[in-house]
């Protein structure tokens, strides 16, 4: 544990390696990559054992912590650490980072195959993972945010890693600018934090806290502030209008970054932080709203989207939103858990996408269809990934969002009306995913193809992609199993927030059972049986369908009211305030000096001093010409006049003075 | 002692003359001898400075390698020199960037060529940067600072850009004019003490300059002028985007990495020292007319679609996060003017350097017209791309550190100074943060990306030159190192910046009430 540091380390070791070498080496940089990975997986399989080990051993265990002097600044040298800390949180994140990165490079082999920059897409793989690894090893929040803007820059970097296109590179700014506008709130959050404990360090703050040292004003501030970044980071309302977008960087990087890791950073700050969340009611209940609200909206849209990218990245959104409310009610074991199955079912519902846009070239549902015996590999994990979504038992996802929804009934059932809400919001949604999961299977891989079968022939994808479908797909089965409800709940000893555990509550389970039946039912109902026909342009509901399918109008609300105003109007009018006011009156004053040295020169030099002298007029008419342009002359007269007037000053000061 | 000590400084601001005068005894035409010279002398003062950067003590707040002699004994002015944490940085800085230029000129010299008057003048300009940064006496920091002014003026107007007269007389007058109100302000500060001294060190003492509070804010302000005008500060700023627009690479870089910190310099140096309570009042004042550079600037890049004048409207943001470290009075602020400031000399010098050559290439700057760049010059384009990232601010490269401290002080700025004010100018500059990576972030996407404009396509360009890496380079290589280990820059200014917060307490009636200074080391820890 004591050299765990090394973990995060050795990816970016292997940025540099590749980002300099790796065209010269055989399999492109990306063997650097995998390599480096490979190890650090191994190293936090290592670390996590140990860690479940020492909290098994020693009930006082709170995390192993180390770090050396970064800088210093302030009155007293303040030293600011840059170090490491390990707990169950960071160790359970450690895998979840360390495990999806090497599955992801491994199919990138394949998925990328022949792209005009793979070295230097694999060299950015490496530095997210880096970045990513530093940011939930981080002792300090100073630490964590550098990492936290890593992450940002190589997801800009990967959207747009097609720049080709406008589309995408345009994707990639506005998620990063998105994101950044979150990223000032959470910057503020840390300074408060900072100003009000006297540390960057996170357990120092968590302490300060449960000490009582930090006036609930300043907490709630705070706690709203970190927020900010979360919301950004982790696309909630309203900030979530990037995550759809960013689909257009290549599938395996919406698996890694927008599915498994960079997007739960959001959840993991405020997990992390939630002492302080805690110790705020007004803060807790803040991202419980949001959550709720995010979860439902975003699982809505996932209804009617074609693009098979877009229905899971409104899918991620919506079950990060999961996750959100879930610390919002204090669910904090359930939201890590979640975070912890979501990242395989839904990484592996990204890469199966992948595959089965590598089969079809296309994104859309629409031309896709009956790729169940053309690619059975991709579809049988796909299917068991999509039924881990709509959180089926015995898979993954039925045990961590059941623990959630379990957490948003206790929390009602304790007399808070949030928690009802939430634990409403989350049946809606556990309803409206497995309904969406019902269609999203439906029209990909059941019914008749849709595809152009003259130039299409869709085939199974290489090894290098299957593999990894594969190991996902048994981690989606298999992955809940380690938070059975109740006793057995091994994941709640590892990673928890105080000491009591909600007990099993078979009521509880069989609601949320029957949501995602429900809507399954329906879902499948509608889109593989044909049972229930209607075309919803023609229901009173069509407004509804608008309403989704322009994505609430927010895309345009921004860009009308927020963005082009700003990137057009209002910098024109900077620019033009810059040229034709502020320049102007600088060019105004330097001719109004000149006009005064000319009337100087001909009303007071030349009639009275030198006017006796004949043919001075012909004389006066080229220095007045000459004046009047900008040229080198002018300037050592305007010195001189300018030093002939601080000479004057100066006089007259003296003068004063005496 | 060690001739270091005595020497160091001495010879590093007085070798590049030394160099010019060698220049002006060769011929014209022996253009390789005259390039090797300068180039010898440039090396020879970055050497005696990074020996001085190497015997500096940085547990020391107070001023090394001081030399006091005897200059104008009918004035009392004294050639008084030295370094502290607060200067060395630039000092260094001023050397670096220099001899980085030269490397660069080897191969690239503008019309109408003559690297012997060209080389010479950048040698000369080297001389006034480097001394105004060890200036302990403020004639001699006049003449220094006049001193820049010349070369500047000719690199300007005769190797620049199609409106280069225009924009070499705006950038002379218009610095001058701010000259004068700071040499009034020298003067002033020269009759207010007694004993009548220019001996910046002196003035700061107890008891030598005592001064009506009316007469000391009108100084601060004729001062503050002169200095504001420099930085740029907002609305100031006019000449900078035609200077830099119209002056050659070389002028732009050494325009922009130096010559704008001797401003902000000069505040940290002159008038916050010697008149700390005008400081105090005028700070929020300053911090105002910062944050709306912040925004202003941001905007009027994003307005831009010429490449050179979009890097030089970025530097009125960024010095405007310098201006608001200092304005807040507290030493994690001045930390953060002076990272800022080599940040910025850096990060910017560098995209000089690249409008520079990619003008070179393409004989255009214009944004719209170098689509797809990528595809051409992957290497030129990458570099853009990472020092675009760095200047916007990303944690983990240089211009994050200067951003960040600058906005944490505003948080909590000095006592006395209004915590609304300043919290909302955070807020505002955190806004700015996000306005500078919209204007970076779409510059590289229609300068790097996109496809190859038909135009391009038949033309072959070369990529980023062996000279070119040779003077990128080391400076790219700092952008990370400082980003990743700050405290090569923190330790020299941290106890300097921490001495002058004291200087502002102890010289101020003002500060005997309310909470000590920044009262983070005061928080058990």
């Amino acid at each position: 544990m004591a050299n765990s540091w090394i973990i995060p380390v050795l990816p970016f070791v292997s940025f540099a390696l590749i980002i300099f070498f790796g065209k010269r080496l055989r399999g492109k940089g990306a063997e650097v990559g995998i390599v480096a990975i490979a190890v650090s997986l191994v190293l936090s399989i290592l670390v996590f054992f140990d860690t479940i080990r020492r909290i098994a051993a020693e009930p006082e265990f709170h995390g192993y912590e180390r770090s050396v002097e970064w800088f210093r600044f302030g009155p007293g040298g303040f030293a600011v650490e840059l170090g490491i800390k390990v707990d169950g949180l960071t160790a359970v994140m450690l895998l979840i980072v360390c495990a999806v990165s090497l599955l992801v490079h491994i199919y990138s082999t394949g998925y990328m195959k022949g792209d005009v920059r793979y070295t230097f897409y694999f060299a950015v793989l490496s530095l997210f993972t880096g970045s990513m690894l530093n940011l939930v090893m981080a002792n300090n929040l100073l630490q964590l945010l550098v990492g936290w803007e890593g992450v940002g820059i190589c997801s800009y970097l990967l959207i747009g890693h097609w720049w080709e296109e406008k589309a995408n590179s345009d994707a990639a700014i506005k998620a990063f600018l998105t994101t950044r506008l979150g990223d000032v709130g959470f910057m503020f959050g840390i300074f408060v934090l900072f100003f009000a404990a006297g540390t960057f360090n996170i357990d120092d703050i968590s302490g300060a806290v449960a000490a009582g040292a930090i006036p609930t004003g300043i907490l709630t501030l705070g706690a709203v502030l970190l927020f900010c970044g979360a919301i950004g980071k982790s696309a909630q309302v309203p900030l979530h209008v990037w995550l759809p977008d960013a689909m257009a960087g290549p599938s395996p990087v919406s698996a890694l970054i927008h599915a498994a890791t960079m997007v739960v950073a959001g959840v993991y700050l405020v997990a992390r932080m939630f002492e302080v969340f805690h110790a705020s009611p007004v803060a807790l209940s803040e991202v419980a709203i949001i959550g709720a609200i995010t979860m439902v909206i975003a699982a809505l849209l996932a209804l009617v989207q074609d693009d098979i990218k877009r229905v899971l990245a409104y899918s991620t959104i919506s079950q990060l939103a999961y996750m959100v409310a879930g610390l919002g009610v204090s669910a904090y074991t359930g939201a890590v858990f979640h975070i912890w199955t979501h990242a395989w079912f839904k990484a592996l519902l990204f890469l199966g996408a992948g595959s089965v846009i590598h089969a079809v070239h296309s994104n859309n549902m629409s031309s896709m269809g009956g790729l169940r015996d053309k690619m059975p590999v991709t579809s049988a994990t796909f299917i068991v990934g999509g039924l881990a979504l709509a959180a089926f038992p015995p898979l993954a996802g039925f045990f961590s969002k059941d623990e959630l929804v379990l957490g948003a009934y206790e929390s009602g059932r304790h007399g808070s009306v949030l928690g009802w809400f939430v634990f409403l919001a989350m049946l809606v949604t556990a309803f409206l995913t497995a309904c969406y999961v019902a269609r999203m299977l439906a029209l990909t891989f059941f019914g008749e193809a849709k595809y152009d079968s003259e130039h299409v022939h869709p085939h199974e994808s290489p090894r290098s992609m299957t593999v990894p479908l594969v190991v996902l797909a048994v981690l989606s089965v298999a992955g809940g199993w380690i938070g059975l409800p109740g006793e057995a709940n091994l994941f709640g000893k590892w990673v928890h927030f105080g000491e009591e555990h909600p007990a099993f509550n078979p009521l509880v389970m069989l609601a949320s059972i029957a949501a995602a039946v429900g809507g399954f039912g329906v879902g499948w109902a509608i889109f593989r049986l044909g049972k229930v026909k209607f075309d919803i342009l023609k229901t009173p509901f069509a407004w509804v369908y608008r309403l989704l399918q322009n994505k609430y109008y927010l895309d345009d609300i921004y860009m009308g009211l927020i963005v082009r105003p700003i990137r057009d109007q209002l910098a024109a009018f900077a620019n033009w305030s810059n040229q034709r006011i502020l320049d102007r009156t600088v060019d105004a004053a330097g001719i109004a000096t000149l006009a005064m040295g000319n009337v100087a020169y001909r009303g007071v030099d030349q009639p009275l001093i030198d006017g006796a002298v004949n043919g001075v007029a012909r004389l006066m008419g080229l220095a007045g010409a000459k004046l009047r342009f900008w040229q080198t002359g002018s300037v050592q007269r305007y010195a001189v006049a300018l030093f002939i007037g601080v000479a004057g000053f100066v006089g007259a000061f003296v003068i004063a003075r005496l | 002692m060690n001739w270091v000590d005595r020497w160091g400084v001495t010879l590093t601001v007085f070798l590049p003359t030394l160099g010019v005068a060698l220049m002006m005894l060769t011929p014209r035409a022996k253009d390789g001898l005259i390039k090797g010279l300068a180039l010898l002398a440039s090396a020879a003062a970055l050497l005696t400075s990074l020996l001085v950067m190497a015997r500096f003590d940085s547990s020391d707040p107070g001023m090394q390698f001081e030399v006091n002699v005897r200059w104008i004994p009918s004035i009392g002015a004294n050639y008084h020199i030295g370094l502290d944490g607060i200067a060395l940085p630039l000092f260094v800085l001023s050397a670096f960037m220099t001899f980085l230029c030269m490397v660069y000129s080897l191969w690239h010299l503008p019309e109408p060529y003559n690297p012997k008057a060209f080389l010479a003048l950048c040698l000369l300009l080297e001389t006034g940067m480097t001394g105004t940064f060890v200036a302990l006496d403020l004639v001699l920091f006049f003449v220094f600072w006049e001193m820049v002014l010349v070369p500047m003026y000719f690199i300007i107007g005769l190797w620049g850009g199609p409106r280069r007269q225009y924009a070499a007389i705006k950038f002379f007058l218009y610095t001058l004019f701010g000259s004068v109100f700071m040499l009034l302000g020298f003067l002033a500060l020269y009759f207010q003490s007694t004993p009548h001294t220019f001996d910046i060190l002196a003035l700061q003492r107890d008891g030598v300059l005592d001064v009506p509070v009316g007469i000391a804010n009108l100084i601060f302000l004729g001062m503050g002028l002169g200095f504001a005008i420099k930085v740029p500060m907002w609305p100031f700023h006019t000449w900078l985007p035609d200077a830099h627009t119209e002056a050659p690479t070389v002028g732009s870089v050494l325009l922009a990495a130096v010559m704008l910190k001797m401003g902000t310099y000069g505040f940290l140096r002159i008038s916050i020292p010697i008149l700390p309570g005008p400081a105090r009042t005028f700070a929020p004042l300053i911090g105002v007319l910062a944050a709306i550079a912040i925004i202003y600037g941001a905007l009027n890049c994003l307005a831009q679609s010429d490449l050179k004048r979009l890097v030089a409207f970025s530097s009125v943001g960024h010095m405007g996060f310098v201006m608001l470290g200092i304005a807040t009075m507290t030493a994690s602020g001045f930390n953060a003017a002076v990272f800022g400031m080599v940040a910025h000399g850096i990060i910017t010098g560098m995209l000089f350097f690249l409008a520079g050559s990619i003008h070179e290439r393409y004989h255009t700057r214009e944004i719209p017209e170098l689509s797809g760049m990528s595809h051409q010059l992957p290497r030129m384009a990458g570099i853009l791309a990472f020092c675009a990232i760095a200047s916007l601010g990303l944690p983990g490269l240089a211009g994050f550190w200067g951003e960040v401290m600058a906005l944490l002080s505003s948080y909590r700025p000095a006592p006395g100074l209004s915590t609304t004010i300043f919290r909302t100018l955070m807020v505002v500059g955190g806004i700015g943060t996000v306005l500078t990576a919209g204007y970076f972030l779409w510059m590289l996407q229609r300068v790097n990306m996109g496809r190859l404009s038909e135009k391009w396509k038949e033309k072959k360009l070369a990529d980023v030159q062996p000279l070119e890496f040779a003077s990128w380079i080391p400076l790219l290589l700092l952008v990370v190192l400082l980003g990743v280990y700050p405290r090569l820059v923190f330790d020299a200014t941290n106890p300097a910046s921490v001495r002058l917060t004291e200087a502002l307490t102890a010289g101020s009636e003002t500060a005997t009430a309310g909470p000590p200074q920044v009262s983070i080391d005061l928080i058990g820890r």
